[in-house]
């Protein structure tokens, strides 16, 4: 089997190359702007936030620009603007660690099935076959029915329900790669399995699972803003989807209760989608456009 | 790898016999949230409602919940088998009749969606393909970041707020109106009104999605030799473009709405949702507020069911149009 050379892409070394090839990704900057405003206003919510999101108040139902309350506040007199701020930490947290989370855990089974095969490999192949037929939203929602909800248990359980796109990349680039010169000559100076593939094979599996990182940060906040939006969220802090299904009741009487955390998410999730499409160009420059 | 090396009915009935331990698998992964779920599993297959001591009785006799966790899965899976998925209190109705009732609604919508997402979808494609790096090529390319991006529940109360609270041109809620008794041609118009916002709102993703594929894939197919054949053989580009290009282009259309298929379903949840519509997706939303669990597992296992036979179906489709899949 010949090596596919795309998979070979340089790690230590090409690491000022990718940046260079990234920052000419005009969405992969966009993305990266929109990241870190995401992760900078998460940081500074105490400070940026004008009170506190969960304080309610008599001055319920008020519009956009009222004395106070820029963006209004919602049927219980809540601050939208504070919302908004402080829901960000909530999509950040959920969306990074749960999509670590299914990297770490896409890499460690994608690379046992690509590098031993047989049996493994058929596990593998049939446990992903299932995870595509369950809908994965339908199947979140009620494991957090039936088990509850909670920060931890959302970033569990979107985890756990996210890992197999992952596996399957690496699962692919391993394959392609257990035959190639290199590796055989690691074989032939008697390198153990294990370290053959943590320090010959995955730090050139790195680019594309970067990729799917960032994409899977995008489609872990848009999975926890609809279990929000089903209520399902974590019942003790503020989020975007929560705040969007508060607002499903108000929808005739506060458009800015829907409006500005809808506008949040969207953001957020485009900003990694994007970042992803810049790290994709980057890491396959052969692509082109 | 020669076509037509295997004849359509032995590729189908391989892919049959794969299709059985999916459905296996799924029941499994519904027997394992049963008997993981914290307390009685008999709360969890009853939901929160009062139900009769009989039934209750009944329950610990057809799940086996008294014997080992091998023969309680063998129940579970021939009484989900036999169709038999508990009983919704909260409906005073069989599961299973309960999601079958509701099944058409979410099909409704799905399938108006994804007409109206291929439509538009190839449609903007094979413009941007056409017109590689115009404004429209740009505007499309928007378009579908902005597809990927915006969840389908929040553009749903988008359209509400434009469409039924500002310009009160559709309707917001339901799948009829309620107030008139309309029948005949004037009953599916009325049907078709309602339908508008949560189509286009479940459409967009996808629309996205396949116009961004069908760029692609244009742009692909008409760098071939066969278009550079058709040209030189005097035929009109757009006899070209649409006989030669199209045809190619169809494939990753059909598997981009085959294999998403689970994807819609979880989108037309949300979608129905903001919209009252009566479907699957409704009846998960009020089981949830109602701790109805027997609805929950009963919806899981039969949309991951109609997921197993629409991937078949899709497998089938796209061997019988490209036979070199079937090697």
């Amino acid at each position: 089997m010949v090596a596919d050379e795309s998979a070979v892409t340089p790690s230590a070394a090409g690491g000022r190359e990718f940046w260079r090839r990234f920052r000419r990704s005009r969405a992969g900057i966009i993305g990266l702007g929109l990241v870190v405003l995401l992760v900078v206003v998460a940081m500074a919510a105490p400070l940026l936030a004008p009170r506190d999101p969960q304080t309610t108040s008599l001055v319920t139902l008020n519009p956009p620009g009222t004395p106070g309350h820029p963006l209004g506040t919602d049927n219980l007199g809540r601050d939208i603007l504070s919302g908004v701020l402080w829901g960000s930490r909530v999509s950040l947290t959920v969306g990074v660690c749960a999509a670590a989370a299914a990297v770490l855990l896409g890499v460690f089974i994608g690379s046992l099935a690509g590098f031993y095969g047989g049996w493994a490999d058929a596990v593998l192949g049939r446990i992903t076959e299932l995870f595509q037929v369950i809908p994965r939203f339908v199947l979140a929602l009620l494991v957090v029915a039936l088990f509850g909800s909670g920060l931890w248990k959302l970033i569990a359980v979107i985890g756990i329900l996210s890992w197999p796109q992952a596996a399957r990349v690496v699962r692919g680039q391993v394959m392609a790669l257990r035959g190639a010169a290199y590796v055989d000559a690691a074989r032939v100076l008697g390198l153990r399995n294990a370290r053959i593939i943590f320090s010959e094979i995955l730090p050139n599996v790195l680019a594309p699972v970067v990729v799917i990182g960032s994409l899977d940060v995008a489609g872990a906040i848009l999975l926890e803003a609809s279990l929000g939006f089903f209520g399902l969220g974590d019942p003790n802090l503020v989020s975007w989807g929560m705040m969007l299904n508060n607002a499903q009741a108000h929808l005739r009487q506060a458009w800015w209760m829907s409006v500005f955390p809808g506008i949040a998410i969207s953001l957020a999730v485009l900003g990694f989608n994007l970042m992803g499409d810049g790290l994709n160009d980057a890491a396959n420059p052969r692509l082109g456009v | 790898m020669t076509a037509g090396s295997t004849p359509l009915w032995r590729y189908a009935a391989g892919r049959l016999a794969q299709a059985v331990p999916l459905l296996l698998g799924v029941v499994v992964v519904n027997f394992l949230l049963i008997s993981l779920a914290p307390g009685d599993p008999v709360a969890t297959l009853l939901g929160e409602y009062p139900a009769p001591p009989e039934y209750v009785a009944q329950l610990r006799r057809e799940f086996g919940l008294d014997q080992p966790a091998p023969v309680r899965l063998a129940l579970y899976a021939w009484n989900v088998a036999r169709g038999e998925l508990g009983f919704s209190f909260a409906y005073r109705l069989p599961v299973a009749a309960l999601v079958v009732g509701r099944l058409g609604n979410t099909f409704l919508l799905m399938v108006t969606a994804l007409t109206l997402a291929a439509l538009v979808g190839v449609g903007l494609g094979v413009t941007a393909a056409r017109r590689r790096g115009s404004g429209l090529d740009t505007a499309a390319t928007g378009i579908s970041l902005a597809g990927y991006s915006i969840p389908d529940f929040w553009l749903s109360q988008l359209l509400v707020l434009l469409f039924a609270v500002f310009l009160g041109w559709l309707p917001a809620q339901g799948i009829r109106s309620v107030r008139e008794q309309y029948t005949g041609m004037a009953a599916v118009l009325d049907v078709a009104r309602h339908l508008i916002l949560p189509a286009a709102a479940l459409s967009f993703r996808y629309m996205a999605l396949i116009s961004r594929l069908t760029r692609a894939s244009m742009l692909e197919a008409m760098s071939q030799d066969f278009i550079l054949a058709a040209r030189a053989r005097g035929l009109p580009e757009r006899l070209v473009l649409l006989q030669h290009g199209l045809r190619n282009a169809a494939l990753p259309v059909v598997t981009v709405i085959g294999y998403n298929f689970a994807f819609v379903l979880a989108g037309s949840a949300l979608v129905e949702t903001v919209f009252g519509w009566p479907g699957v997706g409704r009846l998960l939303y009020d089981a949830i507020l109602q701790r109805d669990t027997p609805v929950l597992l009963g919806v899981l296992l039969m949309v991951s069911a109609t997921v197993v036979v629409v991937n078949l179906l899709t497998d089938l489709l796209y061997a019988a149009l490209d036979p070199r899949v079937r090697y």
